[in-house]
């Protein structure tokens, strides 16, 4: 743990996440809620633009960039259950206004106060106070811009570990990249397919009946490769496991009614 | 040497079919980047020396002129004559010149992407030259007619049956299956090669400006070979190869081998100070040195793209892309492949006329993790993507979806209303989302409002 840990956290939800995972977004809310946090949610947010960026289309990455730091400025601390985007904002948004002082400096000092959920968990709390359960054998999907782009590697496997009744099993590179980057799955779809499948070979020999990660776009192409396949094997975001909630056999009410008293 | 990178995306899709390819290249990019992670797990001060490499080539392609020139006057005290060749044409001018007015009917050659490059094989065959290359990759893909597929296994693409079939057809030999078998038929074949040619031409992988030394790395000897027995010896370097001196060398030393193939050092490292003295048996009786611009002084303008010119030419990056480990090196269109090769080719040939190459990558930054001199391979790639819609080399079609979407990203209600029709407009719109994935009925804006507000 390190530093003191805020009293309200502001969640960036970004828009994968929203329309794709929402109740994993809400297992967060809860798990925050529970853990002692004012969770705060500003409705007027949208994508970070990360997908324009990404394509060099820096102009509207821009625009929607200067949107998001006013709506986030006033955040004490800003959590996103996304590697992508939380790299978004704190490495690629200061690059973004390279040249303008007064936004740059915004720009650094909202990077300096968002976390990716696993870093934020690791950060703030003690991971054996999440208490959570989880029945089955799961695999851990490192993305890149998590794993690589913020440095993340230890922390979810340290909540992992603390979550009853998961056998959690290694791929033989959990890092490689599962194919999808953004836009360039409709670019180039024969080769991100053909990149996605290796990635399945690896979830496919560990035997595990579950696939985690923490960025929704990656959920995302994964489960979509391995409906293509008709494999059993079903993607779970992080923060839904550590949530607590469903144990992957539908027990998805429990601890609902904890959360209200 | 001749350029397709228009047709990335087909070529791309061609070698995704070609299972024998596929195979080749996944397995050996697998094992070369495995062999680089155990050679680095060894080497603790690994990451340190990454870092002073970096800050060396930052420093020597700042100074670049200054070193060149320094260069140039140490080779020349050592007797061997400096030619800058401002591109391609001219380099293969020279040597066509050199051959010619010396009487050389045979050249033989040592790797060097360089001269893969300036198409010099071509130039020379066309100017009535016989042209060997006597790297084993280099002389498979030669007999093959194919352009280099990797920068440092050229052959990587071909299967072992591949090149004893090869070897069948084009020189004339049994059938061999064994590995070793098939690497002395072509020893045996290239062998008096080097008797016969009167010419030799190497690359190099640094120039010493202190010592007017090029320093060759490689495996098999056959580059030392070329550049000691025929009695000229040409050396075609890239402006960029320039660095101080012999300490600074030290450094890439231990870098560029484990970077490359794992090893601790190449197995031929051989450092040339000008040619044969008068007294020694060895060397060749005249060096000539090509200083080879073609666009490299322009690209140092570049501020933006400007480290890309601190590569080794190692081939690391290669090795861990996703893009390159499924598609190989040809796709690419162009001599350079990989990440360094989508960051270079747009910059040689023109951004637009290279598009699809920086497009090519999920930008999972294996590449830049690997990378000895620490270039910011995915940042590059940024650039360049910003630069394409800047040249407006996008459809205009796809210029105003983006616009519409960044539209609708800044208005809440816009964003919300967006979310709703993607839900219901999927199952109309093949495509928008992989097999099988639903969208909850309520999305987090809602059920925010719903059940989690205060």
């Amino acid at each position: 743990m390190s530093g003191n840990p805020p009293t309200t956290v502001t969640l960036f939800i970004p828009c994968l996440m929203d329309g794709l995972f929402p109740s994993a977004a809400g297992d967060l809310v809860y798990l925050l809620r529970r853990l002692g946090f004012r969770v705060e949610y500003p409705p007027d947010q949208t994508c970070c633009g990360q997908p324009a960026f990404n394509q060099g289309y820096f102009e509207p990455a821009r625009k929607l960039a200067r949107r998001y730091i006013d709506i986030f400025a006033g955040a004490e601390c800003i959590v996103c259950p996304s590697g992508s985007c939380t790299a978004m904002v704190k490495k690629h948004y200061p690059a973004l206004f390279a040249q303008e002082p007064e936004t740059f400096s915004r720009a650094k000092a909202l990077g300096e106060k968002i976390f990716e959920a696993s870093q934020f968990l690791t950060a703030f709390v003690a991971p054996e106070r999440i208490k959570a359960r989880f029945t089955g054998r799961a695999t851990y999907h490192d993305s890149c811009h998590s794993s690589r782009g913020l440095g993340i590697f230890d922390e979810p496997r340290r909540l992992l570990a603390e979550v009853r009744g998961l056998e959690l099993v290694e791929m033989e590179d959990s890092r490689a990249c599962c194919g999808f980057g953004g836009l360039f799955s409709k670019r180039f779809p024969e080769v991100s397919q053909a990149i996605g499948l290796e990635k399945i070979k690896q979830i496919q020999a560990t035997g595990a009946e579950w696939v985690i990660g923490n960025d929704p776009g990656c959920l995302m192409n994964i489960q979509g490769h391995l409906n293509r396949l008709g494999l059993p094997i079903r993607v779970k975001h992080l923060v839904e496991v550590l949530g607590g909630r469903s144990d992957g056999r539908g027990k998805r009410e429990e601890g609902r009614e904890k959360e209200k008293t | 040497m001749k350029s397709k990178t228009e047709q990335f995306k087909k070529e791309a899709r061609r070698a995704l079919t070609s299972g024998n390819m596929q195979l080749a290249i996944s397995r050996a990019s697998k094992r070369f980047s495995q062999l680089r992670r155990q050679a680095f797990a060894h080497l603790p001060e690994g990451e340190d020396l990454r870092t002073r490499a970096q800050a060396i080539k930052a420093e020597a392609v700042e100074r670049q002129e200054e070193y060149l020139e320094q260069f140039a006057a140490a080779a020349e005290k050592l007797g061997a004559r400096v030619h800058r060749s401002p591109d391609g044409a001219d380099a293969c001018r020279y040597i066509e010149d050199l051959a010619r007015t010396s009487g050389v009917r045979m050249v033989v050659k040592g790797k060097s992407m360089t001269t893969e490059e300036i198409g010099l094989n071509g130039a020379l065959e066309q100017a009535g030259f016989q042209v060997w290359e006597t790297d084993l990759g280099e002389f498979i893909i030669q007999l093959a007619g194919e352009p280099p597929s990797h920068i440092i296994a050229p052959a990587l693409h071909k299967t072992q049956q591949e090149i004893a079939d090869l070897f069948v057809e084009k020189l004339g030999v049994p059938l061999y299956e064994d590995p070793q078998k098939l690497t002395m038929v072509a020893r045996e074949f290239l062998r008096e090669k080097y008797f016969q040619a009167g010419l030799g031409i190497s690359g190099a992988n640094f120039a010493l400006a202190e010592t007017g030394t090029i320093v060759i790395l490689e495996n098999e000897g056959n580059a030392r070979f070329s550049t000691t027995f025929p009695r000229i010896h040409v050396a075609v370097v890239g402006l960029e190869k320039v660095i101080p001196g012999l300490s600074e060398l030290r450094v890439f030393l231990k870098l560029l081998a484990r970077s490359a193939t794992g090893q601790k050092m190449s197995t031929y490292v051989s450092l040339i100070s000008g040619p044969g003295r008068k007294n020694e048996v060895d060397g060749p009786e005249e060096l000539h040195i090509i200083l080879l611009d073609n666009g490299r002084a322009r690209f140092r303008q570049d501020a933006e793209l400007r480290t890309s010119l601190y590569c080794l030419r190692c081939g690391a990056c290669l090795n861990v892309c996703p893009v390159y480990q499924r598609i190989g090196g040809h796709a690419y269109g162009w001599v350079y492949s990989g990440p360094i090769g989508s960051a270079m080719t747009p910059q040689f040939l023109g951004t637009l006329r290279a598009k699809d190459l920086p497009l090519a990558s999920t930008l999972c930054g294996a590449c830049a993790e690997v990378c000895p001199v620490r270039i910011p391979l995915p940042d590059l790639l940024l650039t360049l993507r910003r630069r394409i819609v800047e040249a407006k080399g996008h459809s205009g079609w796809e210029r105003s979806l983006i616009k519409g979407w960044a539209a609708c990203q800044s208005s809440p209600g816009c964003y919300r209303i967006a979310l709703e029709l993607a839900r219901l407009g999927k199952d109309f719109v093949p495509g928008l989302l992989p097999p099988g994935i639903e969208l909850p009925d309520k999305n987090f804006h809602r059920l925010w409002q719903d059940e989690y507000q205060d």
